[in-house]
């Protein structure tokens, strides 16, 4: 399988970079799959799992908070806001994270960033269901 | 002529100031190692966040339409100065450079008759500007109690900054803060952040972009980010700068000491050399008197 070059960066640390076959994105609009070849596009995230792909069956996950992705001609790069690998993921990491989109959502009268720490509470109740919490 | 007993105690104090000096550099040394790689690792983050906003920029014709975050507000009327210095002293020329600079700044623009507001990050800043700038300054924003300067500060002053220009307070900003090159330079810079300057993106840009949501509302949400990654960035910069200064700062100080410490106890043998030698005289002189 045809692989291209991915980079995750958040503002503390590049967390991944390397060439992998496919990664599934938490895209605003819907999640997406990018994969070698993809026309360019750049997209906004929202909270969720970001899985990559290096060998086939075989996924990586990690839970992004929000950020952009940009795909071109060198491949991928996502730089997201705040970026957590599933396996460092604790119970307390993740309450602590659904706690601070709670206050974000008690915080902001605007009803798109309403709207948004809502969703992303959903999200991380979800992520911490998934990881068996 | 100071007698012995000065001499000893002089000597001990330069001494136990010296111990001093000397554990504060070593705490610089392993503080701004640490500074040092939070720094570099940030870097990636802003390189590629300017790389894509110069892309998206570069698409885009700025009109009535545009934020204004990146046209600005059409006048430079009011000018609203962040500056960054540490919250403690004993760091050589760091906070007084920096804040040199921005009070050159304000007075220019002050002489050309603009509106200046300062916001200050670092108590040190507040203090030496405080003097001359008492009504500028609007905000004293205190790091102090951060132990480890995460991205959630540089967030916290971003969202201030914004808040302001969404009221209205301000037509440009402009970030003060030491640019870290090595140990012993730290270059004070000037960065103008609102509106956004950003760099022509190198070449890519032919290819046909996709946008998901809309180009405009990818920049809206792009630009508030980009000010609190340049704010975020500015910070860690800072850190590892005025590690760095301290260190040397204090390593010239350890080295002072000792020199100190080395003309003092000539001074202080040479006395007591001579003291030995009177009294000898002394006692000869009685000797032979008989």
């Amino acid at each position: 399988m045809a692989t291209f070059n991915f980079e995750l960066v958040s503002p503390e640390r590049v967390l991944f970079s390397g060439d992998v076959d496919a990664v599934v994105l938490p895209a605003t609009e819907g999640d997406m799959t990018v994969l070698a070849g993809h026309s360019p596009v750049m997209t906004a995230l929202k909270t969720g799992f970001l899985v990559i792909t290096s060998t086939p069956g075989n996924g990586r996950r990690v839970l992004v908070r929000g950020g952009f992705a940009d795909v071109n001609q060198n491949g991928l790069t996502v730089l997201a806001e705040r970026a957590l690998p599933a396996e460092e993921l604790t119970q307390e990491i993740l309450d602590h994270e659904i706690l601070q989109a709670e206050m974000a959502y008690d915080a902001s009268n605007d009803p798109a960033t309403k709207h948004a720490a809502e969703s992303a509470v959903a999200q991380l109740r979800e992520a911490k269901a998934a990881l068996n919490f | 002529m100071p007698s012995l007993k000065d001499l000893r105690n002089r000597i001990a104090s330069v001494k136990a100031t010296q111990k001093i000096t000397k554990a504060m550099q070593m705490v610089a040394a392993a503080k701004l190692r640490r500074a040092q790689t939070a720094a570099e690792a940030a870097r990636p983050y802003a390189e590629r966040m300017s790389a894509v906003l110069g892309n998206l920029a570069s698409g885009i014709t700025v009109g009535p339409e545009t934020p204004r975050l990146l046209a600005g507000t059409g006048s430079d009327r009011v000018h609203l100065l962040i500056v960054c210095t540490a919250e403690r002293g004993l760091c050589g020329a760091f906070n007084s450079s920096i804040a040199r600079l921005a009070r050159d700044h304000a007075n220019r623009l002050m002489a050309d008759g603009k509106t200046v507001k300062i916001i200050c990050v670092g108590k040190k800043g507040y203090d030496i500007l405080r003097r001359q700038f008492a009504e500028q300054i609007i905000e004293l924003i205190d790091l102090r109690s951060v132990r480890q300067l995460g991205f959630e500060q540089g967030d916290m002053i971003a969202q201030k900054v914004l808040a302001r220009f969404e009221a209205g307070e301000f037509d440009v900003a402009t970030l003060f803060y030491s640019r870290f090159r090595s140990v012993i330079a730290q270059i004070p810079t000037a960065q103008q952040i609102i509106p956004a300057q950003i760099e022509a993106s190198t070449g890519s840009s032919d290819a046909v972009y996709d946008y998901e949501p809309e180009e405009g509302e990818i920049l809206t949400t792009l630009l508030p980010r980009n000010l609190t990654v340049q704010i975020f960035r500015a910070l860690l910069e800072n850190a590892a700068s005025e590690q760095g200064a301290r260190m040397s700062a204090m390593d010239n100080a350890t080295r002072n000491a000792g020199e100190m410490i080395k003309k003092q106890t000539m001074t202080y043998n040479r006395s007591r050399q001579a003291m030995i030698t009177k009294e000898l005289i002394e006692i000869i002189s009685g000797a032979e008197a008989l």
